[in-house]
């Protein structure tokens, strides 16, 4: 479905990833864990076209995503929820959840699409007059992530959906992943809990320095000694 | 002109309500600036400008081609609002990451531009549109009708931006491209576009606006300095980009205009208005009602 090749990408001088090769296939959840500063944010926004790769290529359903203006990118499947879920703070729920409509494929089907997420998130729907902004943590998180869904995308990318929450509610973010894969969304996950992602998703890529350092099954990262070591202070 | 401060009369109700009445046009003109300024993050000086070629947009059609005012209006707001988008084109576009000084100076440019525009080609005349519509007695106060059709006109087209901006998917993206404007992209939103329309929604207003003061005033080049500066401090005072404190300070200071201009001469209406700004920037800097950024 998805498939970065041989991707650099950086900001200005700052180079940030390094001949990246990445693919997601469909009906897979994938994970990308690392440390800070890795290059995983910045791999999710070469990925939605929020910066342009200096070098390689990235296609989705061969697709060429480099000769893709980045608005037309959601048009072709792939909701990105960002880092710190960058909701807009002084709209109310609603009217965020449009704005994840607002695209001319999306826009006939939103009152379907804002049942769909209010199944999924029913505390969104008792909200949704409120301001984003005033919401709680794990609100705000759910309010991004069905903003990502209102686009009916293929492809979720879901950058530190845990970033800054109680443990409690953590728990229930990665309960949330659970059910959209279940719904047969491919998902792409860029998690620092590496303990918790790996429970979720099918296959997980390493990343370190902008390198892809390692690969494989949930089950085979979890056994690598790179990662026991460094991520799950074994 | 004249007309204008004949209506200040000595009763205080009436002075209230012309202050209600003025009130009105002056919020029109202050939303159209809060707009720019709260969505795109500049400041255009040539607003009032803007106007001005509305209003002789308006003369030249009514005056000089008999167009009937109702068919001249909607081509006039429409001109003026592809005007607003040039604008935005041709001079804001290039310089949105530049620094705010020169985007300042860039609508100040255009703003001379403008105004020696109009003097070369319509010349230093004082035009109006010869149209003299009545005043309407109510009991011992007396109200100007072009003033009673200029406040319904601008609430009218108030509560338009009101329901565009609230109900439409391209409003609700211009309200949320203000509070973040990177991730735009990722909700499909193309952001130069929604620049371009709020720069096009902008002149509408001020075209709306050139409509209904060309009752009032007769164009000239320099039109615009008589309510271009009081169209900024309205702004200042609301605290610039929010709307609702543009809306209570356009009535504010009208209102103190108004009563001003009741106790002695209307020109000492605009003094207090004017004093009461610069004591109010000691007061409250960020505006009556300061936006959190």
């Amino acid at each position: 479905m998805l498939e970065l090749r041989a991707v650099n990408a950086g900001y200005g001088t700052f180079q940030a990833l390094f001949d990246v090769d990445l693919e997601v296939k469909a009906g897979e959840a994938v994970g990308v864990i690392g440390p800070n500063g890795a290059g995983k944010t910045t791999l999710m926004r070469v990925i939605s076209g929020l910066i342009r790769p200096s070098r390689g290529s990235i296609a989705m359903e061969g697709v060429d995503l480099k000769a893709t203006p980045p608005h037309k990118i959601v048009s072709l499947g792939i909701a990105h929820v960002p880092e710190n879920r960058r909701l807009f703070p002084q709209l109310t729920v609603d009217d965020n959840l449009k704005m994840g409509a607002f695209m001319k494929e999306a826009r006939g089907h939103y009152a379907e699409r804002l049942d769909v997420v209010f199944d999924l998130f029913p505390r969104l729907k008792e909200r949704r007059h409120q301001m984003a902004g005033t919401m709680s943590g794990g609100e705000q998180q759910m309010c991004a992530i069905g903003r990502a869904m209102m686009s009916n995308p293929k492809l979720l990318l879901l950058d530190e959906p845990s970033a800054g929450l109680a443990p409690v509610v953590v728990q229930q973010v990665f309960e949330l992943v659970k059910r959209i894969r279940a719904s047969g969304l491919t998902v792409l996950i860029v998690e620092q809990n590496v303990q918790q992602v790996l429970k979720v998703v099918d296959r997980a890529y390493l990343i370190e320095a902008g390198t892809i350092r390692a690969s494989g099954t949930s089950a085979e990262m979890l056994a690598s000694d790179t990662v026991k070591e460094a991520y799950l202070g074994v | 002109m004249q007309a204008f401060f004949d209506v200040f009369d000595i009763y205080l109700l009436e002075a209230v309500i012309n202050g209600i009445l003025l009130g009105g046009v002056l919020a029109l003109l202050a939303l159209g600036l809060n707009l720019i300024f709260g969505v795109i993050d500049v400041t255009w000086i040539c607003y009032a400008e803007l106007v001005m070629i509305g209003m002789y947009a308006m003369y030249f059609m009514v005056q000089f081609y008999g167009v009937s005012y109702f068919v001249a209006a909607p081509l006039t707001i429409l001109l003026v609002a592809v005007l607003g988008a040039a604008l935005h084109y041709l001079v804001i576009a290039p310089l949105l990451t530049a620094p705010p000084i020169n985007q300042l100076l860039a609508t100040g440019g255009v703003l001379f531009v403008l105004q020696s525009f109009a003097t070369v080609a319509f010349g230093i005349d004082f035009r109006n549109l010869g149209i003299r519509l009545p005043v309407l007695a109510f009991g011992d106060m007396n109200f100007s009708y072009a003033r009673l059709l200029s406040f319904v006109a601008a609430l009218v087209g108030m509560v338009a931006v009101y329901l565009f901006m609230t109900r439409t998917f391209t409003g609700t993206a211009i309200r949320a491209i203000s509070q973040d404007r990177q991730i735009m992209a990722l909700m499909g939103v193309d952001a130069r576009r929604i620049y371009l329309i709020t720069s096009a929604l902008g002149g509408a207003l001020a075209g709306l606006a050139a409509c209904l003061l060309v009752l009032q005033y007769d164009v000239h080049p320099f039109v615009g300095l008589s309510f271009g500066p009081i169209t900024f401090l309205i702004c200042v005072l609301g605290g610039l980009g929010n709307f609702i404190g543009g809306f209570i300070a356009a009535f504010v200071f009208a209102e103190i205009i108004s009563l001003g201009g009741l106790f002695s001469d209307l020109e000492w209406g605009y003094v207090l208005a004017f004093a009461f700004f610069i004591v109010m920037m000691f007061i409250r800097p960020a505006g009556l009602l300061a936006r959190r950024r």
